[in-house]
């Protein structure tokens, strides 16, 4: 652990400067990274409440809580949040945001205005899709599969896709800042396979949101016009093809997937690294595992269509491109595996998530494999088994790779550290929560049970039950961080520069941060993960 | 800003966070081009989108395409590669620091930016006259009825946002012009133009697939 006599800087981002609009109109990466903190945990919250009502409902065949028209909404909503507002902007905006620029030695991100402007644009985006939430909601799902969304549904479909429409542009202008920072903006001897993975899985992920967000926006603008001008490019009446939506929408969504789950593989390589005090395990191999799941998510798109009338050739083809994303995919997990081999293994709060996240993304890809296989994707389309899938890429994956990341770079952005026990334990409660909600959805599915029904027969309820259970855990173990992460900001320890006792230029400036990162730009002249043999550390 | 930060800033126009002005140049080139791939694939979804409908409906779209106007169209083309044109030899005058043909080239290239979108107004104006706007009022000969409203929704969403790029570039060409007349333009600091020239000329570009496939393919076969 630190040093005894730890004393917090005189100097620092979070004291340079207060009130209102030193936050508002701030061009520091690093409080627009707290900003958007602010911003992505309200909408957590707010999708995660719609999930807890999804929930009630379902404890009962009948779905007792809400109506029909209701429970259309709710799961819409509970999509539309997460996906647009959570899942995507989570880690690149927050830690990305926080990182990036600190772990290249650089003072900022190339361009910080256009920084602060896509938070505005991400709040503008949200709040035009509270609205579409508050004034009546959206019951389309969020997939906007036309001619529903076109011509049948009677809610607010059209700011809820302005929302989305808008908020891609924050998106597509976070990645062209990042892609244009790591090119031009590194530290001398800072290169390209001296960067940490974290930054290797952010390049790939700016790649796809630069190349496949404006592929959903002039979607969501073609739906819009068919809804508001009764143009025809989707509508059957005037010879368009639905089926059309639905290739130009996985064009974007599917590569979207892994816009929220590679960069929880960079915050799980740095967690894995530091846990270990050993470098990761074949770092080339997982750098360029990050831009080959990045490629190669763009030509799978076609796997969401198996049943919507896709040719077999194209589907099979789809299947073949399909089945590869697992071998970039474990490449990373096996790597990672292979870093603790030996290594001082950790058992402290970052390096639980770690491990929850390895082992919850295995079982979320392996049955994406199930997904990919024609067949069997017959038989389990639009069942539990999809949903089950990839809430483990996502909540298992994503969400345990950003709440990880968070409380390892917790000390570094605060500069207090947090009540470890409490971490711990609800560290143990998502984890068990987790499991408890979307194991049996499986089950679920593999059994039948359609997704989006509001109603299902007796013989599920026991499985339904018990995943409704696993969410109110799991809802509990959200919270918990929330709280004490909160109350570190103000009583936590001193966390001192480098409390891990980790490698890697963001631990080398002070807890929190100077304004401009470094007192003088850093000189790097050691590769990524420099750590010794695990003797010769000061192992906690 | 901290006041020790902001003086190391000697050099003018050098933001804080860049060592130098190549870097910072290199760094807003790039970030433009990296914006213009976005833009690539933006309209790539409606060229995606026209393929498909116009594989399918190949007789309903030289019969929708004939409805054209072909002359205004050629015209605007011919106006859209001179503001190129200008563009290029307003971006040379900066990088040469002339400030007065500078101002005369950004001028031009707005006059001819604002002449293309008033022809393109005209031909809107032509359009909803005759019922060709696609929607409940769409009349159109009976037997490409349907399919006809397909190629006059593709050809107002892609004129449309081309179009909107063209006012967004008009729009950017306005604070170009300002930037040069107060002297923030110098021979060593004329990145912004330069960047604001590449978009001109991509929204150009966009224009040059635009033509073909709206107006002139397929305009003989019927």
């Amino acid at each position: 652990m630190a040093t005894s006599t730890v004393l917090i800087p005189p100097r620092h981002y979070l004291n340079d400067g207060y009130g209102i609009s030193s936050w508002l109109l701030t061009r520091d990466h690093k409080r627009i990274a707290l900003l958007y903190l602010a911003a992505v945990t309200l909408f957590f919250f707010v999708g995660g409440a719609m999930a807890v009502l999804i929930r009630i409902d379902l404890a009962t065949p009948p779905g007792d809580l809400v109506t029909d028209e209701t429970y259309n909404k709710l799961f819409t909503m509970h999509g539309v949040m997460m996906v647009f507002f959570f899942l995507i902007p989570a880690i690149p905006t927050v830690l990305g945001n926080f990182l990036v620029p600190i772990m290249i030695g650089a003072k900022d991100l190339a361009f910080p205005k256009l920084n602060l402007l896509s938070w505005y644009i991400y709040i503008v985006g949200g709040l035009f899709t509270l609205y579409a939430l508050v004034s009546g909601g959206v019951d389309t799902g969020w997939t906007f599969y036309t001619p529903f969304s076109t011509v049948a549904s009677t809610t607010n479909v059209i700011p809820t896709a302005l929302g989305i429409f808008v908020t891609g542009f924050s998106s597509i202008l976070t990645g062209l800042n990042f892609i244009v920072t790591i090119h031009r903006m590194r530290a001398p001897g800072m290169t390209w396979f001296r960067m940490p993975l974290f930054l290797w899985s952010t390049y790939a992920t700016s790649l796809i949101n630069v190349l496949g967000t404006p592929v959903i926006a002039i979607t969501v603008l073609l739906v819009a016009a068919e809804r508001i001008f009764h143009f025809g490019f989707f509508d059957p009446r005037v010879g368009g093809d639905p089926v059309l939506f639905q290739h130009l929408f996985w064009f974007y969504s599917h590569p979207a997937v892994y816009i929220m789950v590679l960069p929880a593989m960079g915050v799980v390589s740095e967690l894995v690294a530091a846990g270990c005090r050993k470098p990761v395990f074949g770092y080339p191999f997982v750098a360029f595992a990050s831009l080959g799941i990045a490629v190669l998510g763009f030509l799978v798109w076609g796997h969401h269509m198996f049943v919507a009338g896709e040719s077999v050739y194209s589907a099979l083809i789809f299947s073949i491109l399909s089945f590869l994303v697992a071998i970039p995919s474990a490449v990373k997990v096996f790597n990672w595996t292979a870093t603790m081999y030996k290594g001082a293994v950790s058992w402290e709060t970052p390096m639980l998530y770690a491990y929850g996240f390895i082992g919850l993304f295995t079982i979320g890809g392996l049955t994406g494999l199930f997904l990919a296989a024609v067949a069997v994707d017959v038989h389990v389309t639009d069942t539990y088994f999809v949903i089950a899938h990839f809430h483990y890429i996502m909540v298992g994956g994503t969400i345990m790779g950003y709440l990880g990341g968070l409380h390892y770079w917790w000390p570094k952005i605060s500069g207090r550290l947090y009540n470890e026990a409490l971490a711990k334990i609800s560290a143990g409660i998502i984890f068990i929560g987790f499991n408890l909600t979307f194991f049996p959805q499986f089950v679920l599915g593999y059994l039948g049970m359609p997704r989006r029904y509001h109603a299902y027969p007796p013989d599920f309820q026991v499985l339904n039950v018990l995943s409704s259970a696993g969410a109110s855990i799991l809802g509990v173990g959200y919270l918990i961080p929330m709280a004490y992460l909160m109350w570190s900001l103000r009583y936590g320890r001193l966390a001192g520069s480098n409390p891990w006792g980790a490698v890697g230029l963001e631990w080398t400036t002070t807890s929190p941060p100077p304004t401009e990162n470094f007192a003088e730009t850093p000189l790097v002249t050691w590769e990524a993960y420099d750590y010794h043999a695990p003797s010769e550390t000061n192992v906690a | 800003m901290p006041e020790a930060v902001r003086h190391q800033s000697a050099v003018p126009r050098l933001a804080h966070h860049f060592d130098t002005l190549d870097q910072q140049t290199e760094a807003t080139t790039l970030g433009m081009w990296v914006f213009l791939a976005t833009e690539v694939l933006f309209f790539g979804g409606l060229f995606t989108v026209y393929t498909v409908y116009r594989w399918w409906y190949p007789a309903a779209f030289a019969a929708a395409s004939h409805e054209l106007d072909i002359t205004l169209g050629t015209i605007n083309t011919a106006v859209l590669i001179t503001s190129s044109l200008t563009m290029a030899l307003a971006v040379h005058a900066a990088q040469l620091g002339e400030r007065r043909t500078l101002l005369l080239f950004l001028a031009a290239t707005m006059l001819l930016g604002g002449v293309f979108l008033g022809i393109k107004s005209v031909e809107y104006y032509h359009k909803f006259v005759e019922h060709h706007v696609p929607g409940p009022s769409f009349q159109f000969e009976q037997e490409h009825l349907r399919h006809a409203q397909i190629f006059f929704s593709l050809y107002f969403m892609m004129t449309g946002l081309h179009a909107l790029h063209m006012v967004i570039g008009f729009l950017i060409m306005l604070v170009m012009f300002g930037w040069a007349w107060t002297g923030t333009i110098t021979k060593d600091y004329y990145s912004p133009i330069e960047i604001s020239g590449l978009y001109w000329h991509f929204v150009d570009i966009v224009w040059i697939f635009l033509f073909p496939l709206l107006y002139l393919i397929g305009r003989h076969a019927h």
